[in-house]
């Protein structure tokens, strides 16, 4: 007995924003403790830009790129932990007594995570827009910026979905949290990699997969249509999509034990 | 489809846990169309356990068990179509309203979009949630939320109804409201109710037939007069107004049945005649010039019926909480 697998895609993606619409902190941090981190960060390393090779005069440009990673990892945090409240709480056995497909549990929670992904860009993309940055792609590298919000957005939601289903627990996820954030400080979010004078640093920031996620913004915000920057960071981020994704489906199917 | 449709049929049903005893170890069980059965037994006893099985949440180890004429195993869809559950916890979103979860579920359930929001009115009505609707569930009682799980469970119309514990840590009006929903259910609509407990006057109140569970087997079945009368006549118990006049007392009730001496100030006989007699009792004790501080007529209980059949009493006989369903099979 199946139904229409998209009205409940758009049921759950709903739910998924409503009830995270309604958490003021789950809305507000993610917009405001990025901005707090730029302007730290801006503050703190503008002597950066006069560095031989620094590819721009404007720290804050070239900072701005960071926050869309880390509304990204937030939204692999919340994701996950309202997925992991829903199995602990039982809900999610509610759900699994309904004709809902396990597509569509994983659609909607990704969609919702989408939702609130493209919101935090909007956001970040306006802070830049006031404070003077200019975004060397134009209002089309603007809307490519907001296309890779989805896909970030979409990718590392897909990761919360999967340590969701397979640890069931909210508090595995926020303990992960901050491993993630290594991630983040890893890579080449305050100095383009050529220009990373520690050779271990260096090494670990190429080798890191967020170090071409920022670049890729950063390519657009920064220096206009860069075609390596975007392939690697459109493809790194459709690959970690793809692997998360396909493991939280494999997941689910091991969670939903339903007959 | 075979088998009956608003039926449940239960043939050797088994549940190991990888780490623990059998759950449920090898039940068998009917509930007709209509019927509303009362599942009675102490916490860890398997009645949940028993009632994931049937709604297609945990597979069996063994056996088989037919819900609505569908077979859990092989048509879990078909089955989830036909039933209706409230879990043990009211599962429910703290930051969603009443009127969401019903649009979710509706939405959910493949309910036409034309009929969704009259069926949230319809049912949000029924339990009583009507000016609460818009409100965040997070601010409902332990009452609202039980009665908005009901209202959950009935959206998409089922033909059977699962509720496992739906009046636990309710208050006695919420407890009640919730009883005479359940009852309208089953007479009304012709329902089949297949409902856990560990309160007694619950499935002495609501329940049609009784099954009790004990580690996972069931001990006694039937209609709850009729496990109660398997257990024995009613007692009277009489305290004398003066001590001195216990032996006394003792001999004039006795020609009424069994002494049950209890070794307290009562006297107490199991009567001969059952409540029949109770008349000729008060006559016997007056006549012969005794005065009562006290005279009190018990009647056999479903506690009474578990302890008979378990050696125990099911009050207070909280067992271990049953396995965690998650955990893997043996």
């Amino acid at each position: 007995m199946s139904s229409p697998v998209w009205p409940q895609v758009a049921a759950l993606a709903r739910r998924s924003v409503v009830r995270t619409a309604r958490q003021p902190a789950a809305v507000v941090f993610p917009l405001i403790f990025p901005m707090l981190l730029l302007l730290v960060n801006s503050g703190g390393l503008k002597a950066s830009t006069k560095l031989p090779g620094f590819p721009t005069d404007s720290f804050v440009a070239f900072a701005l790129a960071v926050p869309f990673i880390q509304g990204a990892l937030f939204s692999t945090m919340n994701a996950g932990t309202d997925l992991a409240k829903d199995i602990q709480t039982g809900f999610l056995n509610r759900l699994s007594l309904t004709s809902m497909r396990g597509a569509a549990l994983i659609a909607g929670q990704l969609a919702g995570a989408v939702v609130l992904g493209v919101i935090q860009a909007c956001f970040y993309i306006g802070v830049g827009l006031a404070i003077g940055v200019h975004f060397a792609s134009g209002a089309l590298g603007i809307l490519a910026l907001l296309g890779f919000s989805v896909v970030i957005s979409t990718s590392f939601a897909g990761l919360g979905a999967y340590l969701a289903l397979r640890t069931g627990s909210g508090e595995a996820i926020q303990g992960l949290f901050p491993l993630l954030f290594v991630f983040l400080f890893l890579s080449s979010m305050n100095t383009p990699r050529n220009l990373i004078g520690v050779d271990w640093f260096r090494f670990v920031a190429t080798a890191n997969p967020v170090s071409y996620l920022i670049e890729c913004v950063r390519s657009l915000i920064i220096l206009g249509w860069n075609g390596q920057a975007l392939a690697l960071g459109f493809g790194i981020a459709a690959a970690i999509g793809v692997v998360s994704i396909s493991a939280a489906s494999i997941a689910l199917k091991g969670r939903l034990v339903r007959t | 489809m075979s088998g009956r449709p608003n039926s449940i049929e239960v043939e050797g049903l088994v549940r190991e846990f990888k780490k623990g005893p059998r759950a449920v170890d090898g039940i068998d069980l009917r509930v007709e169309p209509g019927e509303i059965y009362g599942f009675l037994g102490p916490n860890g006893a398997g009645k949940s356990t028993t009632v994931l099985m049937l709604t297609t949440l945990l597979p069996p180890t063994s056996g088989t068990a037919r819900v609505g004429g569908y077979d859990v195993v092989t048509q879990g869809p078909l089955v989830r179509s036909t039933i209706g559950a409230a879990l043990q916890e009211a599962a429910l979103d703290a930051m969603l309203t009443g009127r969401d979860h019903l649009r979710l579920q509706a939405t959910l359930q493949a309910i036409p979009r034309a009929e969704r929001k009259e069926r949230a009115n319809e049912l949000l009505e029924r339990v009583g949630l009507v000016e609460a609707a818009d409100r965040k569930v997070g601010g409902y009682s332990g009452g609202m939320k039980r009665r908005l799980d009901l209202a959950l469970a009935l959206v998409h119309r089922p033909r059977i109804l699962f509720l496992d514990e739906p009046t636990t840590g309710l208050d006695p009006q919420s407890r009640t409201a919730l009883w005479d929903e359940v009852g309208r259910l089953a007479r009304d609509e012709g329902v089949t109710v297949f409902l856990t407990t560990q309160y007694l006057e619950e499935a002495d109140v609501l329940a049609d037939r009784v099954g009790i569970i004990d580690h996972g087997r069931i001990v006694a079945e039937g209609t709850p007069a009729s496990l109660k009368a398997e257990i024995g006549l009613p007692s009277v118990h009489a305290t004398p107004s003066d001590d001195e006049d216990h032996d006394r007392l003792e001999q004039v009730l006795a020609a009424f049945g069994e002494p049950l001496g209890d070794g307290s100030r009562d006297v107490v006989v199991r009567l001969r005649d059952g409540l029949a007699g109770l008349p000729a009792v008060v006559r016997a004790v007056d006549g012969a010039g005794l005065t009562l501080a006290s005279l009190e007529i018990q009647a056999p209980s479903l506690d009474d019926v578990f302890l008979a059949k378990t050696g125990r009493s099911l009050e207070g006989s909280g067992g271990a909480e049953e396995p965690d369903a998650s955990e893997p099979t043996a």
